[in-house]
């Protein structure tokens, strides 16, 4: 196995592993600061931050080092290769690197939104020095707010990383930005008339490493120290991105992508990034409800699970062909397993469906080209499928023998008196039943409206169950590619609205709370193609279903831009 | 007796007698007249320490926290630059900032990123520790001497910005409540050429064991 010394610790590499000193260095546990150099983009070598000595242990155990530290982004490692991150000259080479980066970086740390997770505040105090010795007024450049509809530019606070220019030529493919003029008057900066406005703009925040670039729809909310982040994954389409869900005090503030090679990699859309919005909405349900001989009214959940789950029981008494199910794929895979299982406890007969997804156009894929088509070699795709988990529900249905029909399949078996009693579960935010389309429901004896927004089934409805989005749930959801992926529940409720897993839950009857991880693996020992949820606890990157789900020739992760990680939790 | 069983060895515990009464001791009378003396000492003293409250206001030292201001720059602008520094630093929760974006088309704020758009203190849950003034890196809030705080409701203590600027055009000209520093700029730390050595905050005494030991709060040997 290929050796690598790193601060006198050796680290074995991994058959046919390139690696740059940084990553040989991260495998050790050893931080080399960085600025310029990210997994994702090519290497520049520019902001000097990564500084190291390198040298060569020959055979017969002499080491020859370079003479000049050299960076460390830009220097592949191989067998023998010794790297020293901690000796007096690398220590001089990262503060006198440091010194020169903030030369002309103002000091407004409190009132820059990056402060508390800024590599320059983090590294100044690991690394650099606690004052500035420049005697001079700084460099003062004029703010960009012009800079992108989500973006703004605080131009003097950047450190010419180019992060964010490379983003836009390698991976979006858009190139927008630019650096402009030379020396100190170096800028980032956008053609007159051409702002960066791509469907993955938001990006060039999360990699801007200092607070130049700021999501103006973040700007001023919070400070960062205050956010309490959960990971999850985003419900904006099946591309599954795993994400981290930041709120404070219940409110969520922004979300931000997780580096998850088996997902998407390391960046998301601006459609799932800023299109959570409709959580705080105020058509949000709050309350379950009931058609009382008064018209709707609100009541409590002791007084509702009884009346549902006896309503259901007798319709399937009276007609046990007549009780249907409609499920949607916005629901977890927990969700759907316990709904479908309690349905079919009560009657056997009972009818399944799932209406499918909400399809958007066309597959989006990235990097463009200059004429704005998709190229050979995708790195992000924004699926088409509007919907976290139909692969997911799809599994559960199956197993339990249903189908999936667009609504109006189940709404016309309705409308013959084919189906006396349904269980609508909704969740797609866009909306996902018409005025025109509630008209057949009056025939139902029994209506069962489970949903997180207000819509046009509620009047027709006998009873309301008001649900969560899926940033207020456990559970998991299965991506195009057939990725399981875990969520997490990252704020509470408003209202008395209960997560829809509780809900599924209570109604089957079950002792104790739901509790995802146990669920999990009790699916995995019934339904076969969801068996490799028995992990339980799927981690950060989750679990394909199937090594076969995987197109071939191409791994869904290479699809989207990431590099597989050798050894990977793949099953 | 039954073994008691307690933290302290048994050789550390030594055992004491009560001191026996002698016959004057055990009639209380040297305790009786003693007790009447000290009261005759009291009626007799014409210096009584009481003070007129509220005829005669107390004598405060400069370093006493009360009520809280929100100062000006020279402009007349809010000098807070809606950092949330202080609202981080205080343990009683009671500072709720809601920051802005400074108007960009308006030439009095051109040289500003941030401002506050609300600022609220709840002088009720404020446990007047000072903790805000020293988090502020612009020195903008900081304690008066203004002690009498009194109100009708708890929605009255909620002292928003524009009172809390008011405070401070009321207070700014007392010689008690100085405007502290004029440095008013961000980042102090970029004018230093070298560092200030930064003194003891207090004396300590020769002999305070908690003080001298290792770990802070617990007396060493």
């Amino acid at each position: 196995m290929p050796t690598v010394y790193v601060n006198d610790q050796p680290v074995e590499l991994g058959a046919g592993e390139k690696l740059n000193c940084i990553q040989a260095a991260q495998k050790a546990g050893v931080e080399i600061p960085h600025y310029c150099w990210h997994p994702s983009l090519s290497v520049v070598a520019s902001c000097r931050m990564c500084l190291v000595e390198v040298g060569d242990k020959k055979p017969d155990g002499t080491v020859a080092m370079v003479p000049k530290v050299v960076p460390g982004c830009q220097t592949p490692v191989k067998d023998g290769t010794v790297i020293v991150t901690n000796s007096p000259k690398v220590k001089a080479a990262q503060a006198g690197t440091l010194e020169y980066l903030l030369l002309n970086h103002p000091l407004d740390c409190p009132v820059c939104d990056q402060a508390g997770e800024c590599g320059l505040q983090d590294f100044s105090f690991k690394y650099g020095r606690a004052y500035s010795r420049l005697a001079e007024p700084k460099n003062q450049k004029v703010d960009k707010p012009h800079i992108g509809e989500q973006i703004t530019l605080f131009t003097d606070r950047c450190i010419m990383c180019t992060r964010c220019v490379r983003f836009t030529r390698e991976i979006s493919g858009t190139a927008e930005l630019q650096v402009v003029s030379r020396g100190s008057g170096e800028e980032i900066d956008i053609f007159p008339g051409n702002p960066c406005n791509n469907k993955l703009a938001g990006n060039v925040v999360d990699l801007c490493p200092v607070g130049a670039l700021c999501s103006k729809d973040f700007l001023y909310e919070q400070r960062v120290w205050w956010l309490k982040g959960k990971n999850s994954v985003c419900a904006g389409c099946s591309t599954g991105c795993s994400i981290r869900v930041d709120q404070n005090k219940d409110v969520v503030y922004r979300l931000k992508p997780r580096s998850n090679p088996l997902a998407q990699g390391e960046f998301m859309c601006d459609e799932g990034r800023f299109g959570w919005k409709y959580i705080h909405s105020e058509h949000r349900l709050k309350f379950p409800m009931q058609k009382l001989p008064g018209g709707m009214s609100a009541v409590s959940w002791p007084q509702i699970l009884p009346a549902v789950k006896q309503a259901l029981a007798e319709a399937a008494q009276r007609a046990p062909d007549k009780l249907g199910v409609v499920l949607s794929p916005f629901m977890t895979v927990e969700e759907a397993y316990l709904l479908s299982k309690y349905v079919k406890s009560l009657s056997s007969g009972a009818k399944l469906w799932m209406t499918p997804p909400r399809v958007v156009g066309e597959d989006d894929q990235y990097p463009k080209d200059l004429h704005g088509n998709a190229t050979l070699n995708p790195k992000f795709t924004i699926r088409a499928e509007k919907a976290p988990n139909r692969a997911g529900v799809e599994a559960v249905l199956k197993h339990f023998g249903g189908e999936i029909a667009p609504l109006d399949t189940a709404l016309a078996q309705v409308a013959n008196g084919a189906i006396e009693a349904i269980y609508l579960v909704g969740g797609d935010p866009e909306g996902w039943i018409t005025p025109d389309q509630t008209k057949p429901l009056a025939k139902a004896k029994l209506v069962v409206v489970q949903d997180l927004l207000d819509s046009p089934a509620l009047p027709q409805a006998t009873f309301v169950l008001p649900g969560t989005s899926w940033a207020e749930r456990d559970g998991t959801f299965v991506n195009h590619a057939g990725l399981a992926q875990a969520i997490h529940r990252g704020l509470r409720s408003p209202g008395d609205a209960w997560p829809d897993g509780r809900i599924a839950y209570e109604l089957a009857g079950r002792s104790g709370m739901f509790h995802a991880v146990t669920i999990r693996q009790e699916i995995a020992g019934v339904i076969p193609s969801l068996a490799a949820l028995i992990v339980g606890d799927l981690g950060d990157e989750g679990v394909f279903l199937k090594s076969n789900d995987e197109p071939a020739g191409q791994s869904p992760a290479a699809a989207n831009g990431a590099v597989p990680v050798a050894g990977g939790s793949r099953s | 007796m039954a073994e008691q069983q307690t933290p302290i060895p048994e050789a550390d515990v030594v055992w004491m007698e009560e001191p026996e009464m002698g016959f004057w001791e055990s009639t209380f009378l040297p305790a009786i007249f003693g007790g009447l003396r000290n009261s005759l000492r009291h009626v007799t003293d014409f210096h009584p320490v009481t003070q007129q409250y509220p005829e005669e206001k107390p004598d405060l030292p400069l370093h006493y926290r009360g009520v809280h201001r929100l100062n000006r720059d020279d402009q007349g602008r809010v000098k807070c630059v809606a950092c949330m520094m202080c609202s981080t630093a205080c343990p009683a929760r009671c500072i709720d900032i809601v920051a802005e974006e400074a108007p960009k088309d308006d030439p009095l704020w051109t040289d500003r990123d941030k401002r506050p758009k609300s600022f609220v203190i709840d002088e009720l849950k404020c446990i007047y520790c000072g903790m805000c003034e020293e988090a502020c890196p612009v020195d903008s809030i900081e304690l008066t001497s203004i002690y009498d705080l009194t109100g009708f409701t708890r929605a009255e203590m909620k002292f928003d910005k524009e009172k809390l600027l008011d405070v401070y055009d009321k207070t700014k000209d007392n010689p008690r409540d100085p405007i502290r520093t004029h440095r008013g700029i961000l980042g102090p730390a970029s004018a230093f050429a070298t560092l200030p050595t930064v003194g003891p905050a207090t004396q300590v005494p020769q002999g305070d064991k908690s003080a001298n030991s290792p770990t802070s709060g617990v007396i060493g040997h």
